[in-house]
């Protein structure tokens, strides 16, 4: 079986996010960058589903220079080959533009899977897997909490309000996960050396046949007019519990007419 | 005046119209005529409630294939109604299934698309809130037909009468809709509290809480105000609480009127799913904790003296 995961590098999960002034688009140089958290439960039930019925695993990355760090971790956690989509006009792409990209990458591949985490955890979208699956025309079972495989099947369950649905397709498909499928896995130290020799191919966008112009915060279809900082919210009233603490709190809430 | 499309959710038992819908509504005023887009059964009940809410149609598209395949026959619905319509926007609810019919259809209509908007003003400029609401954006659509996804709890729903008439729209969806069926929706109990994210007041607890018995405190105390249960990521991580509940930057954002932490310190991963809150109560034992910077009221204790007298309390003054 053929699996891509595609990744992202974002701030560290524990950084204070800003934009930037001169473009508004997000400041990727000042925080560490990091795997998106919720992509390296998708690297890890990339791996899992290779263990368990054969396979390799490409690691698919957009992003700038640095996001081949991104590559080489999931790399080393045990994925077999990267590819790694860096080019500057690609600097302020919108998710549009971005899902034309890896479509253009996983295109013609012959992937079964496409994996991917169900959210960045900077731009909390969502909405990558189902626009690459609309790109590429094959099925979308995404936001899963448990994946199978049977031949060439794969269920899910798509977590939902309610509970989950469980949904199946035949392959190829793209999937999505929520953290709660799986513990991702440490890179071990054989892992981080094997991953200094595995294969990582840098594409640029003409690489891929898209037009440089069709990408880029120039071509988004979306623009921001103005940001700023949220007014600091006053301080509220803290007290200490003397006994009274629950009261107190029940007597603000009557105030505030919530009782 | 252009129609502006507004993907309705209403509850699959029921059949009610969720509020979050008549939110969707209230904003769609203010970019055109709202009109509402219906999957499923139960529209003809539904008619009252959205025409007092200002949709003057509602499209009804109910038939097999769209409750057998997920996601995509509500995009193949709604870009015939957008081809046929020319609407100023479509604004869906920031859902899973929202999130995913707005980007779907925003590549399928050559449109651009904001998720997560709190508000939309008369011009189309959409608000959202970033980064844990630390920084407040405005941006603008520039491409297509603006698609807007909405967070529940952004505005107040405003009745704005009118008679609202069904339509009802094909239900032929492509053959990219019916590569994933749907074989089974298992629904979990939820013990009859309102949806994490559409509720009015939600009631939180964290690591403080100190395992899956604790729970029992925080749960009579949303049950007293009716409000739902949340949990941060330490609390779910250690599986004190379902996953489902968690809020935070890789759970649920909720945007109630009152949000009550207890036992949470506070961490940028929890702010960031819980920040927009309109009131915020906090309650931990370490004065340190970085919660009470965005609490309106908090109380240094400990949550299994301070929480059930609350609980005791709002029962006494409820009576």
């Amino acid at each position: 079986m053929k699996i891509a995961v595609c990744v992202k590098q974002v701030p560290d999960t524990w950084a204070e996010k800003t934009l930037r002034e001169q473009d508004s688009t997000l400041d990727r140089e000042s925080p560490d960058g990091v795997l998106n958290e919720l992509d390296e439960y998708a690297v890890e039930e990339a791996l899992q589903i290779a263990e368990a019925h054969g396979g390799e695993v490409t690691v698919v990355s957009m992003g700038p220079a640095r996001a081949a760090e991104t590559v080489r971790k999931a790399l080393s956690m045990g994925a077999d080959a990267g590819i790694h989509i860096q080019d500057d006009v690609l600097h302020g792409s919108d998710a549009i533009a971005t899902s034309a990209v890896l479509a253009a990458a996983l295109a013609d591949k012959g992937f079964d899977l496409i994996i991917f985490g169900s959210e960045s955890t900077d731009a909390r979208m969502s909405v990558i897997p189902a626009m690459v699956a609309e790109r590429l025309g094959v099925a979308q079972l995404t936001f899963a909490q448990r994946v199978s495989i049977a031949g060439t099947d794969v269920t899910i369950e798509r977590v939902t309000d309610y509970g989950f649905d469980t949904i199946t397709a035949a392959m190829p498909a793209v999937v999505s996960v929520v953290e709660k499928i799986n513990e991702p896995r440490y890179p071990s130290f054989k892992g981080i050396m094997a991953a200094k020799k595995k294969p990582v191919e840098t594409l640029a966008v003409a690489d891929l046949g898209l037009d440089a112009a069709s990408v880029g915060q120039a071509a988004a279809w979306s623009a921001v007019e103005d940001f700023a900082a949220r007014p600091p919210k006053p301080a509220g009233t803290i007290v200490s519990d003397d006994g009274d603490g629950g009261a107190r709190i029940a007597s603000y809430l009557t105030e505030q007419k919530f009782i | 005046m252009a129609k502006v499309l507004v993907l309705v959710e209403h509850d699959a038992a029921s059949g009610s119209v969720k509020k979050a819908s008549l939110e969707l509504l209230t904003l769609a005023r203010r970019l055109g005529d709202p009109a509402a887009v219906w999957f499923g059964a139960g529209s003809t009940a539904a008619l009252t409630v959205l025409g007092e809410y200002g949709a003057s149609t509602v499209y009804v598209a109910d038939g097999d294939d769209v409750k057998a395949h997920p996601v995509v026959p509500m995009v193949d619905v709604l870009s015939a109604l957008v081809a046929e319509l020319s609407p100023a926007a479509v604004i869906v609810p920031s859902s899973a299934d929202g999130k995913e019919v707005a980007g779907r259809l925003a590549v399928r209509t050559g449109s651009g698309v904001i998720t997560d908007a709190v508000d939309i003003d008369a011009s189309g400029v959409a608000t959202q809130s970033v980064f844990g609401g630390s920084t407040v954006v405005h941006s603008k659509v520039t491409s297509g037909t603006p698609i807007y996804t909405v967070r529940s709890n952004s505005v107040a729903p405003e009745p704005a009468p009118t008679t609202c008439t069904a339509q009802t729209v094909s239900t032929e969806v492509s053959a990219v809709a019916k590569t994933a069926t749907v074989v089974e929706r298992t629904v979990a109990s939820k013990g009859g509290r309102p949806e994490l994210t559409e509720a009015a007041v939600v009631v939180s607890g964290g690591r403080g809480v100190g395992g899956s018995e604790g729970f029992s405190v925080i749960e009579k105390l949303a049950d007293s105000l009716g409000a739902a249960v949340g949990a941060s990521r330490a609390a779910t991580d250690a599986g004190w609480y379902p996953h489902q509940y968690q809020v935070g930057q890789t759970g649920k954002t909720v945007s109630p009127q009152l949000y009550i932490a207890n036992g949470i310190s506070g961490a940028i991963q929890h702010r960031a799913g819980m920040q927009t809150s309109k009131m915020v109560v906090a309650v931990n034992k370490d004065a340190e904790a970085p919660i009470f910077e965005l609490a309106d009221f908090g109380v240094v204790g400990d949550l299994f003296e301070v929480v059930p007298q609350l609980t005791d309390e709002i029962e006494k003054r409820a009576n």
